[in-house]
C-alpha cells in the first residue's frame, strides 16, 4: 500500500465561452499587463489516494474526475501525480 | 394525491414549493435527501436553493444523494419530476435532462422578473397555460445560462425539447443559448426551468402565472390516477 | 473586534495588558476583582470582553437613556435581539448590527460575515429570519477604491443572504467622502417566532451540558490579540494571524435549520450564537444571565488547525457556531439533529454552580474568572463631549448670499435641477445593487427593494410586516441630534405610509473615536435625538449596536445613526404602495414644508447658502401624520402614498410617477423660497394620490388630525409638470431679472432615464 497525491486541474472545455477568463483578461490592462492574453480560469482539486499501485490510483482518480469532479459536457481535466510515499501519507494541515 | 418536494442540505425554496403545491390543490410533503423511497409521492419537485452550497459545481454533489435513485426510478416509470432552478441544475448533472447550466453571462447573481413564452402546451407541465399566454415569473440565480454543445442543442430543438423561452422587454437575463429557460426530456415526464413558479403563485406577490404550471402538474397526476381507478384528493 | 496592538522589539515592549488594549485602570480593576493578578489567558479574555465592541464601555451610560419599554415588548435590549408581540401567538424579532472594520479590510467576507452574524442573532432567539436589509455607506463613487469596496460588499451581502435563502428586501446606499476609508456595513434582520417558543441565551441548570455546534474552530478574527502568540512563540518567522473572518453561508444555512429545529422541539435549555469574542463571550454571557458558572473543557473543542493555543480557542471568531445548553437526557436527540444537518457537535463543558467561568485543558485548570466580571463589569467610562464647530459651507459660485433667494443660478431650470437630483448616486435607482440580491425567496415578499418600506406577508393569516431603515448623515454633520430624530421619524413615516403601525426601533450607532471629545459629543447628541423621537412617537428601542472608532488619518465619518423600524399591518389587503396607480387620481401633499436646506442633496448639488440651516422637526405633527396615514389606509382611502425624503417634494413626486409609469400635472403654491419647497428635505410630508370621489373624505380626515392637506394636481399624461404659483414663485431671482422658469416640465421617460442611470454612471458601469 502506498499513498499517491494527485492534482486534478479542471478547465472549461477548449473553445467554450469562458466569461470568467474574459473578465480577468479585460481587467489586466489596468494592472499594466496589456500583453497578457488567452486567459482561462478553472479550478484545481488535490487529493491523496491509498492504493496498491500508481495505475490503480490513477484509474480511480480518472473515474472520479469523469463522474464527479468535472462535468464532461462543459469541462476537461488533467491529472498530475505530485507525490508518492509509503504508509500513512502526507500531513494535510501544513501551515502556509 | 401527493407531491413530494425533495430537500437537499442547502435547498432553500422547499417550503415555498410546498406552499405553492398546496395552493394548486395537492397535498405536499418534504422528502429529506437521505431517504431512499419517496414516501408515496405521486409527483416530484426538486426545488431551488444552494444544495451542498453549490460546492464543486452546482448540483454536482446533490445528484449522488441517496434519494436520487428513487427519483430516477420514479421517472423511469413515467412519474413526473419538475426541477426548479437549483433543481434543474441537479437534473442536468444527473443526466436526466440535457445540457448544463453555466454561470450567468454577467458573472453576477441576477434577480428580477422575466417574461417567458411557453413553447409547448402539450406537456403535463404546461397543459393548463392558455394559448398565447406569456408567463411573468421571477428569476434568482447565479448559474442560469443554459448551454448544450451545438449538435445536442440542435437535436433538442428539433425534438421539441424546449419548454420555455425568455422573451419580452426584459429579454434574456443570463445568456442562455437560444433564450432557453426551460426544457423537457424526450419522454416528456421530466422538466426543468430556471424561473420560480412557486414564487409567482399569488397575485399579492406580483404574479400568479406560476400557478398555470403547478396546476398543470397537479391536474395531470390527478387525471392519471383516476384513470387508474385510484382515489384522488384534490382541493 | 477592535483591539489596539503594537509590536516592538522585546526590550522595549510595554506590559502585556497594554498591548492587549487594556488601560492600567482596567488592569487594576481586574486585579481587585480577582483578588490576584490575571494570567495571560485570563487577560486575553478580559481584553476582548472589556473591549469597546463587546462591553459598550463608552456608550453604556448614553444607551441607558433610551426608552425600551412597551406594552408588547417581550424582550428588550441586552439579549441577542429584541422581540415584540404581534398577535395570534406570534412575535417579531429584529435587530441591526454593524460589520464596518472587517468590511474595510476584506469587503466581500466582511459583509458576508456581517450578514451571517445578524442572522445568527435572530435565530438564537428561536426566530426564523424572514428578511434582511442592508445599509451601506461608501466614499466618493468615482474612486477606484470605493468601487472595489462597493463591488465586494454588495457581492458579500448577496453571496451570504441569497445562499441561506433569506430575502434582502431593503436597505440604503449612501456615498459621502467621509466614509472613504471607513465604509459602513449595517445589516438588519427581521424574524418571526412563536411567543411561547422564544429561546434564551442563559446557561441554566447546574449539570447541564454545553454543546458547541457548527464549524470547527480556527484562528479567525484573533487580530490584535495575536500579540499573545508572540509570547508563546515557537516559530520566529510565523506571520501575524489574519484578522479576517471567513463566512460559509452553506454552513450558515444548515446551522439556521438545525437551531430552529432544536428550539422548536424544545431540545435545548438555552442557546446563543458565537460572535465577537467567540466562545468566551457566549459562555460568560450565558452564565451571567443565569447566575451560574460554566466550565469549558478546552480539549473537546473541535479545531480546524493544529497547535492552537488556549487563548486562540477561547477568543476565536470562527463563524457559524452556536453554543447550546442541553439537559443530559436530551443530549442524544440534540446530537442526532446536528448529525442530520451535517454539523459538528461537541460537548465542550457544563454548567456549574458558583458563577465562575473556568477553562480546563486535559484536567489542568488554565483560567478561573467570575463570569459576571467578564460579561458585565467592564469599567464604564465617562467620556467628555464637546460640540463640533458650527459648519459653514463655502458658497458655490453664483449662490445667493441670502437663504430667501430662490434657485442658485440665473435662468436655472428647476426641471434640470430635478433631473440632476434624480441622477445623483444617492437618489437614483438602486437596481444596480438590488438585482444582485434575491428579494423574493420565501414567497412572502409583497413589496421589496424597490420603493419605500419593504412589506412581507405572514403566511397563514392576514398580517404583514413593514420595515425600513434610514439615516441622515448629511444632516448629522450639522446637527446630530436632529438627524437622529429625523431618521427615526423617516423610518416610522415610511412604515406608516404603507398603513402599518410601527412596533419598535433598532439602531446602529456608527461614530468616531469616543476618546475624542467632538466625536463623543456627536454620539451623545445622536442618542439624545434618538431618545426624544422614540418617546414622542411612542416607539420602544428593542436593541441595537454601537460601532466606534470609525475614523482614519483622513478624518472621521459623518455621525451615522442608522435606524431600523418594523411595523405591523393587520390586514395586508389594506397595503398602500408608493407608485401612482390611475390617471385622474388627485395628487395631494399631506403635511407642510419648512425652510432649511442644510444637509440636503440639493445643498450638496447646488451649494448651500452660507447661512443656511437645517430644517425643523415637529414630532407631534409627525405623529399626527402617521396616525392619519394609518386611518386613511384602514379606510381604503388612498390610491398611493410615498414619503418625502431625499431630494424633497419634486423628487418624491417624480418617483411616484416613474414607478407608476404615469405622469402628473401639478401646481405648487410658494410661500417659501422655491428651492425649499421643491427640493427641501424637511420632514413630516407625504405625497399621496386619491380617487377624485374620495378627496373630500381624505381632506376631512386630515383636518381631524390637524394635518395640512393640499391638492397638488392630477395623475396623468406622460410628463411630470409642476408649476410654481403665487407670490415669490421666482423669488429674488425675478428681481434680478433672471426670468427663471416657473415650472418643471419634463417627459417622464427622460426623468426615468436619469434615475435609472444614476448609480451605474456614478460607478463607471453601463446601466
Amino acid at each position: 500500500m502506498a499513498d499517491f497525491r494527485f492534482n486534478v486541474s479542471v478547465m472549461p472545455r477548449a473553445g467554450m465561452l469562458d466569461p470568467q477568463g474574459r473578465a480577468v483578461e479585460n481587467a489586466l490592462p489596468q494592472l499594466g499587463a496589456a500583453s497578457v492574453h488567452d486567459v482561462r480560469v478553472g479550478r484545481r482539486i488535490e487529493l491523496s489516494v491509498a492504493e496498491a499501485s500508481e495505475e490503480a490510483a490513477r484509474a480511480l482518480v480518472e473515474r472520479l474526475a469523469h463522474d464527479f469532479l468535472a462535468n464532461p459536457l462543459i469541462e476537461e481535466w488533467q491529472i498530475e501525480l505530485v507525490w508518492r510515499g509509503e504508509g500513512a501519507g502526507r500531513p494535510l494541515e501544513a501551515a502556509r | 394525491m401527493k407531491v413530494g418536494v425533495v430537500v437537499f442540505p442547502g435547498s432553500n425554496c422547499d417550503r415555498d414549493a410546498l406552499h405553492a403545491v398546496r395552493l394548486a390543490g395537492a397535498a405536499g410533503e418534504l422528502l429529506w435527501h437521505e431517504r431512499t423511497d419517496l414516501h408515496g409521492a405521486d409527483a416530484l419537485i426538486l426545488p431551488g436553493g444552494f444544495a451542498h452550497g453549490d460546492y464543486l459545481r452546482t448540483g454536482a454533489i446533490a445528484r449522488f444523494s441517496p434519494i436520487m435513485g428513487a427519483v430516477r426510478e420514479h421517472a423511469a416509470h413515467g412519474g413526473l419530476v419538475l426541477g426548479i432552478c437549483n433543481g434543474f441544475q441537479v437534473l442536468t448533472e444527473a443526466g436526466m435532462l440535457p445540457g448544463a447550466l453555466l454561470r450567468n453571462r454577467s458573472l453576477r447573481f441576477e434577480h428580477g422578473w422575466v417574461t417567458v413564452s411557453v413553447e409547448r402546451r402539450d406537456t403535463p407541465f404546461t397543459a393548463a397555460v392558455p394559448a398565447g399566454t406569456r408567463l411573468r415569473l421571477p428569476i434568482a440565480h447565479g448559474e442560469g445560462c443554459f448551454y448544450a454543445p451545438a449538435d445536442q442543442l440542435a437535436a433538442l430543438e428539433a425534438r421539441g425539447g424546449v419548454l420555455l423561452r425568455y422573451t419580452g422587454p426584459e429579454g434574456n437575463p443570463n445568456g442562455s443559448l437560444n433564450d432557453i429557460c426551460g426544457v423537457i426530456d424526450d419522454r416528456g415526464r421530466v422538466a426543468g426551468l430556471m424561473p420560480h413558479p412557486e414564487r409567482a403563485a399569488e397575485s399579492l406577490l406580483g404574479s400568479d402565472d406560476g400557478m398555470f404550471l403547478l396546476r398543470s402538474l397537479v391536474a395531470n397526476v390527478a387525471e392519471a390516477m383516476s384513470r387508474a381507478g385510484q382515489d384522488v384528493a384534490v382541493a | 473586534m477592535t483591539l489596539v496592538a503594537t509590536v516592538r522589539p522585546p526590550a522595549e515592549q510595554p506590559p502585556l495588558h497594554r498591548r492587549l488594549g487594556l488601560t492600567d485602570e482596567e488592569l487594576a480593576a481586574i486585579v481587585e476583582r480577582l483578588g490576584r493578578s490575571p494570567n495571560d489567558l485570563e487577560l486575553a479574555m478580559f481584553s476582548v470582553m472589556w473591549s469597546e465592541h463587546c462591553s459598550y464601555k463608552s456608550s453604556k451610560p448614553l444607551l441607558a437613556t433610551l426608552p425600551t419599554r412597551g406594552r408588547d415588548v417581550i424582550v428588550g435590549p441586552g439579549g441577542n435581539a429584541g422581540v415584540v408581540r404581534i398577535g395570534d401567538g406570534l412575535a417579531v424579532c429584529f435587530k441591526i448590527e454593524s460589520h464596518n472594520h472587517p468590511s474595510a479590510v476584506e469587503p466581500y467576507q466582511g459583509a458576508a460575515t456581517g450578514v451571517g452574524g445578524i442572522l445568527r442573532d435572530i435565530v438564537a432567539m428561536g426566530a426564523r429570519p424572514v428578511a434582511l436589509l442592508d445599509a451601506l455607506k461608501f466614499g466618493d463613487p468615482v474612486d477606484g477604491s470605493t468601487r472595489r469596496l462597493v463591488s465586494g460588499v454588495v457581492g458579500g451581502v448577496g453571496g451570504y443572504g441569497n445562499c441561506v435563502g433569506v430575502p434582502t428586501v431593503g436597505g440604503e446606499l449612501t456615498f459621502d467622502a467621509s466614509y472613504a476609508a471607513n465604509p459602513l456595513v449595517n445589516v438588519m434582520c427581521v424574524g418571526i417566532v412563536a411567543e411561547d417558543a422564544i429561546a434564551h441565551a442563559a446557561a441554566a441548570g447546574v449539570g447541564n451540558q454545553l454543546v458547541l455546534i457548527g464549524s470547527a474552530t480556527g484562528r479567525d478574527g484573533i487580530g490584535g490579540a495575536s500579540v499573545l502568540a508572540s509570547a508563546n512563540f515557537v516559530d520566529e518567522t510565523r506571520q501575524m494571524r489574519p484578522s479576517v473572518q471567513i463566512g460559509d453561508p452553506f454552513a450558515g444555512k444548515l446551522l439556521i435549520e438545525a437551531t430552529l429545529e432544536l428550539v422548536e422541539r424544545r431540545l435545548v435549555v438555552g442557546i446563543s450564537d458565537l460572535g465577537a469574542a467567540g466562545l468566551t463571550c457566549a459562555a460568560a454571557e450565558m452564565a451571567d444571565r443565569a447566575d451560574t458558572g460554566v466550565r469549558i473543557d478546552l480539549e473537546a473543542v473541535p479545531r480546524r488547525e493544529p497547535g492552537m493555543a488556549p487563548f486562540e480557542v477561547m477568543i476565536s471568531e470562527t463563524q457559524e457556531r452556536m453554543l447550546a445548553v442541553v439537559a443530559p437526557e436530551r443530549l442524544d436527540e440534540v446530537l442526532e439533529v446536528c448529525r442530520r444537518w451535517e454539523l459538528l457537535a461537541a460537548i465542550v463543558g457544563r454548567v456549574t454552580a458558583g458563577g465562575d467561568l473556568t477553562v480546563v485543558d486535559d484536567g489542568a485548570e488554565l483560567a478561573r474568572v467570575p463570569a459576571r466580571a467578564l460579561a458585565g463589569e467592564a469599567i464604564v467610562f465617562s467620556r467628555v463631549g464637546r460640540p463640533t464647530p458650527r459648519r459653514r459651507s463655502a458658497p458655490a459660485p453664483g449662490v445667493p448670499l441670502l437663504a430667501q433667494d430662490g434657485l442658485p443660478e440665473r435662468g436655472m431650470d428647476p426641471g434640470a435641477v430635478l433631473e440632476a437630483l434624480l441622477g445623483r448616486a444617492n437618489l437614483g435607482s438602486r437596481a444596480w445593487v438590488t438585482r444582485r440580491y434575491d428579494s423574493t425567496v420565501g414567497s412572502d415578499t409583497v413589496e421589496g427593494s424597490t420603493h419605500g418600506a419593504a412589506v412581507l406577508r405572514i403566511k397563514g393569516g392576514r398580517q404583514a410586516l413593514a420595515m425600513a431603515t434610514d439615516s441622515l448623515p448629511g444632516l448629522a454633520v450639522h446637527d446630530p441630534a436632529l438627524a437622529a430624530a429625523m431618521a427615526v421619524a423617516e423610518c416610522a413615516r415610511n412604515v406608516a405610509v404603507t398603513g402599518a403601525r410601527s412596533l419598535g426601533v433598532t439602531n446602529c450607532l456608527n461614530f468616531g473615536d469616543p476618546t475624542d471629545a467632538e466625536a463623543f459629543w456627536q454620539l451623545a447628541e445622536s442618542v439624545r435625538g434618538l431618545a426624544e423621537a422614540c418617546r414622542a412617537l411612542e416607539l420602544p428601542v428593542t436593541g441595537g449596536n454601537v460601532s466606534l472608532y470609525n475614523e482614519s488619518a483622513a478624518g472621521r465619518i459623518a455621525p451615522t445613526a442608522q435606524i431600523g423600524v418594523v411595523g405591523l399591518l393587520e390586514d395586508v389587503s389594506l397595503l398602500v404602495r408608493p407608485p401612482f396607480r390611475r390617471s385622474g387620481d388627485v395628487v395631494v401633499l399631506l403635511g407642510e414644508p419648512n425652510a432649511g436646506m442644510a444637509g440636503s442633496e440639493y445643498a450638496a448639488l447646488a451649494g448651500a447658502a452660507p447661512e443656511d440651516r437645517p430644517p425643523t422637526l415637529d414630532l407631534e405633527r409627525e405623529k399626527a401624520l402617521h396616525q392619519l396615514l394609518r386611518r386613511a389606509a384602514a379606510g381604503r382611502l388612498l390610491s398611493s402614498a410615498q414619503d418625502v425624503g431625499g431630494g424633497g417634494l419634486a423628487v418624491a413626486i417624480a418617483e411616484c410617477a416613474i414607478w407608476g409609469g404615469l405622469g402628473v400635472e401639478a401646481q405648487l403654491p410658494v410661500a417659501l423660497p422655491p428651492a425649499a419647497v421643491l427640493f427641501g428635505e424637511s420632514p413630516g410630508r407625504v405625497v399621496a394620490s386619491v380617487a377624485p370621489g374620495r378627496l373630500r373624505e381624505l381632506a376631512a380626515l386630515a383636518a381631524e388630525h390637524l394635518v395640512p392637506c393640499l391638492r397638488l394636481g392630477e395623475v396623468g399624461t406622460d410628463r411630470v409638470r409642476i408649476r410654481l404659483v403665487g407670490v415669490g414663485a421666482t423669488g429674488a431671482a425675478e428681481e434680478r431679472g433672471a426670468g427663471v422658469a416657473d415650472e418643471i416640465d419634463r417627459p417622464l421617460a427622460e426623468l426615468e432615464r436619469a434615475w435609472r442611470q444614476a448609480l451605474p454612471r456614478a460607478l463607471g458601469e453601463e446601466a
